[in-house]
């Protein structure tokens, strides 16, 4: 779990191209000849090449031929923006592009980058919605929405082995189970934590209460009970308790897992999310204080990732093949490091993470961050 | 046109902030290209003298030599020595020419890359940002080739220059190996701490995958001039330090004691040629005790004294010392090269408090830093003079150790750090 939640679930993305902000590399000039709109923004004037153009994808190219920095807005009917791109120079040229359903819309110039701007009334035309979720895209994201419901159905009977060894008193059994009983959960968290309820209820560590609120009562979940197996050394009625919360609380997820929304650009973050999640909680060893299971989430965390990667994999491959290239072999390189804690590679068993020493947990991070880094730049390989 | 009237132009005026300097829709610096390392004390400003550090200029990058050696000293430092990770000699070349590209930009005042704003909503910005609005501040990034870089990894076993020995233990050492060491350095020095520490935590982003950081230090308070005629400044024992060190002006003794040249510099170490070796240590020291010292004491053990900085026996900071005149194992007298068969080096260390130690004392000490032409006739024998005998020794020790070889400067926008080594 993350001590702040984010939510992971982006709005469908809009992606704006690059233009040359920075001025550092040359871009190539938006041609007008492939569907683009063009845009002419003077300080006092925004003309648009075309008014009326297909529903799907949208694609402006604007030029600043005025004095001053401008705006480019793309608004629904009611101001609410679909699209923008600030700071465009005098003499600059820059590229929007965006998804656009059919309907009225408004293109706006803002010279000076104040006021309400310059508008032209457009329409998009044509009865389907536009969208840019290709097949291909769609193909994923279903995909990774069976996998999502698989992991967390899988959990429900693998918690289960462990909350019936906390009811029968055997602290032993419920040892051995906790780790594997995680695994799912850690595997699809960011789906999890985008609800917002249920996180908090499974998978708080007691550092993430809020002031006021009493580790005694309102503390539930996995970390609850990992203290009391491993800390406290003793089960009680109030454990037995918090096993059947537990239970309850995880067969919810599973009912709402499907209903969680996820876009190709939501599963690119959350694959990014889930390393984040490694870098702050599993490297430095603060997910599982008491029993030093973290290599556990840890691996569940990059597999789960890899999944979400995999998945976005042919539609990355056509717009950065070199990213492609470059996590699969962070990746690799990530995983085999992490087989190094086990003894076979299907076992779940990882050494315990009191017994990796300070030198092993920087070489851990260090190959985080060379997978997390080139991660973090999925998402825009996907909405490219 | 002399380096000094080419860096005193680069320096006139107002520099531009990091966002002016790039131009709507183009780079375009407005910056003479002066050869990096000459050292300007002062720019004009009209008919006032304004310091070089309060102007923000930019140094420029390219020259013969690498700029942050002779360049007059900025206060601020973050250095950072790096682990190379991957094992593929084409991928580290590659890192270099993108380390090189990105300090290009940054020392310039520019952003890395497309920039920190304004790039696609879903990515993650290339610059991360915090220079953002602020000057050039003299930032200098000068980079490192560690004794672990030449073990074979890279096919550079035969370039290893006889220089890059493994510095031998002194007397006293109580070296981290996790401070200790690196295959590479980069050495990021700048007026303004922020620019500092932008430039070191972008080129570690970029290095993510192919090197990982192994250690870093921050440091302020030059304890080092290279500009003579500057105020020396103190280092935390309150003593002027590095009175007689190399001036950025001093061409002849840089060319002396500093850049390997000549005979140095041929045949499988020929890469080498208008570069120098770093020796980097980070010193602690006990102020605690220290400042529990008598003032004469404190004089003896430095050899001059505190107000004035004067050698002993002499009224004015910048007299030459009479060593007779100083105890035989104070700390001027053992580091002087008269005493060390002319050994001489440059320094350019700097102030450190790292919070506290856990003890209630102040983490703090001296990061020293010292450029030469070889450290075998440098650094070597100076400190295996010190440790054996320096009364100073008893308030300090060294905890970090690091050596470095330092590669040419890199001349034009085609050309990248440490080319000739990979060449």
């Amino acid at each position: 779990m993350r001590a702040v939640r984010l939510s992971v679930v982006t709005a469908a993305a809009t992606a704006a191209a690059l233009a040359a902000v920075t001025g550092c590399t040359e871009k190539s000039d938006a041609k007008a000849d492939d569907g683009a709109v063009t845009v002419v923004a003077k300080d006092d004037s925004c003309e648009v090449s075309k008014k009326e153009f297909p529903a799907g994808h949208l694609k402006l190219a604007v030029e600043n031929r005025g004095s001053k920095v401008t705006e480019v807005y793309v608004l629904y009917p009611d101001d609410r923006i679909v699209t923008e791109r600030e700071n465009i120079g005098p003499g600059t040229k820059a590229t929007i592009t965006a998804e656009i359903k059919a309907g009225d819309y408004a293109i706006a110039c803002k010279p000076g980058m104040v006021g309400d701007g310059i508008r032209q009334q457009v329409k998009a035309t044509g009865g389907a919605a536009g969208t840019k979720r290709s097949p291909e895209m769609d193909a994923a994201v279903a995909s990774y929405r069976q996998y999502v419901q698989a992991q967390a159905d899988a959990t429900l009977p693998k918690v289960k082995v462990f909350t019936d060894a906390v009811r029968a008193d055997d602290i032993e059994a419920a040892k051995k189970a906790y780790a594997e009983s995680r695994i799912g959960w850690e595997r699809t968290e960011p789906v999890a934590e985008s609800f917002g309820d249920i996180d908090p209820k499974v998978d708080v560590r007691e550092d993430g209460l809020e002031a006021g609120q009493d580790p005694a009562k309102d503390w539930t979940g996995w970390h609850r009970l990992e203290k009391a197996l491993w800390k406290d050394k003793k089960l009680g009625p109030a454990e037995k308790t918090l096993a059947d919360t537990l239970d309850k609380d995880l067969a919810d997820w599973v009912k709402r897992v499907g209903k969680a929304e996820i876009t190709p650009t939501s599963m690119a973050n959350g694959a990014k999310e889930l390393l984040d999640e490694v870098a702050t909680g599993k490297v430095t060893g603060e997910e599982e204080r008491y029993s030093h299971t973290d290599l556990v989430d840890f691996k569940a965390n990059v597999e789960g990732a890899q999944k979400s990667f995999d998945l976005l994999r042919p539609v990355a491959t056509k717009n950065d093949p070199k990213l492609v290239g470059e996590l699969d072999k962070q990746f690799a390189a990530l995983s085999a490091l992490l087989d190094k804690y086990r003894t076979d590679k299907t076992s779940y068993v990882f050494t315990s993470y009191d017994k990796v020493t300070p030198a092993e947990r920087k070489e851990l991070s260090d190959g985080v961050n060379a997978l997390a880094e080139p991660l973090s730049k999925l998402a825009a390989a996907v909405v490219k | 046109m002399s380096e000094e009237t080419q860096e005193q132009q680069a320096a006139e005026g107002d520099a531009p902030s990091r966002r002016t300097v790039i131009g709507w829709g183009g780079a375009g610096l407005a910056l003479g290209a002066a050869a990096a390392g000459g050292a300007a004390l002062l720019s004009r400003d009209g008919d006032t003298p304004v310091p070089v550090a309060d102007s923000g200029a930019a140094v420029p990058f390219h020259g013969p030599h690498q700029a942050g050696i002779a360049t007059a000293v900025q206060d601020r430092l973050h250095f950072a020595a790096f682990d190379v990770k991957t094992t593929d000699r084409a991928e580290l070349v590659q890192l270099l020419k993108d380390w090189t590209r990105a300090a290009e930009r940054m020392t310039a005042g520019a952003e890395v890359g497309e920039g920190a704003y304004g790039g696609l909503p879903e990515a993650p910005p290339d610059d991360t940002g915090e220079a953002l609005g602020l000057k050039p501040s003299r930032l200098t990034l000068t980079i490192g080739f560690g004794p672990s870089l030449f073990d074979g990894r890279f096919g550079l076993k035969d370039k290893r220059p006889g220089a890059l020995v493994e510095l031998p233990k002194f007397p006293g050492d109580n070296l981290d190996p996790a401070r200790s060491g690196g295959d590479l350095c980069v050495q990021a020095c700048a007026d303004d701490p922020q620019v500092a520490v932008h430039a070191i935590r972008n080129l570690a982003r970029i290095g993510f995958g192919k090197v990982a950081v192994r250690w870093s230090q921050l440091g302020f308070g030059k304890t080092s001039s290279t500009t003579p005629d500057a105020q020396t400044p103190r280092n935390l024992f309150g003593f002027k330090d590095g009175t007689r060190n190399i001036a950025g002006t001093e061409t002849e003794r840089l060319a002396k004691h500093v850049w390997v040249s000549g005979k140095d510099a041929e045949g499988a170490t020929a890469w080498l040629d208008g570069g120098s070796y770093l020796v980097a240590r980070r010193i602690r020291m006990n102020v605690e005790t220290w400042d529990r010292t008598p003032l004469a004491e404190q004089e003896d053990i430095f050899g001059r004294d505190k107000r004035e900085g004067a050698p002993a026996g002499k009224a004015k900071e910048h007299d030459e010392p009479f060593l007779k005149a100083m105890k035989p194992d104070s700390h001027v007298r053992l580091a002087h090269p008269d005493s060390n068969a002319g050994a001489t080096i440059l320094r350019r260390g700097y102030s450190f408090t790292d919070g506290t130690d856990g003890l209630g004392r102040l983490e703090a000490g001296l990061f020293f830093l010292a450029y030469q032409k070889d450290v075998r006739t440098g650094f070597i024998p100076v400190q295996t003079s010190l440790s054996r005998a320096d009364v100073l020794n008893e308030y300090i020790q060294h905890v970090g150790s690091a050596l470095f070889a330092i590669p040419p400067g890199v001349r034009d926008k085609d050309d990248w750090w440490g080319r000739a080594l990979f060449a």
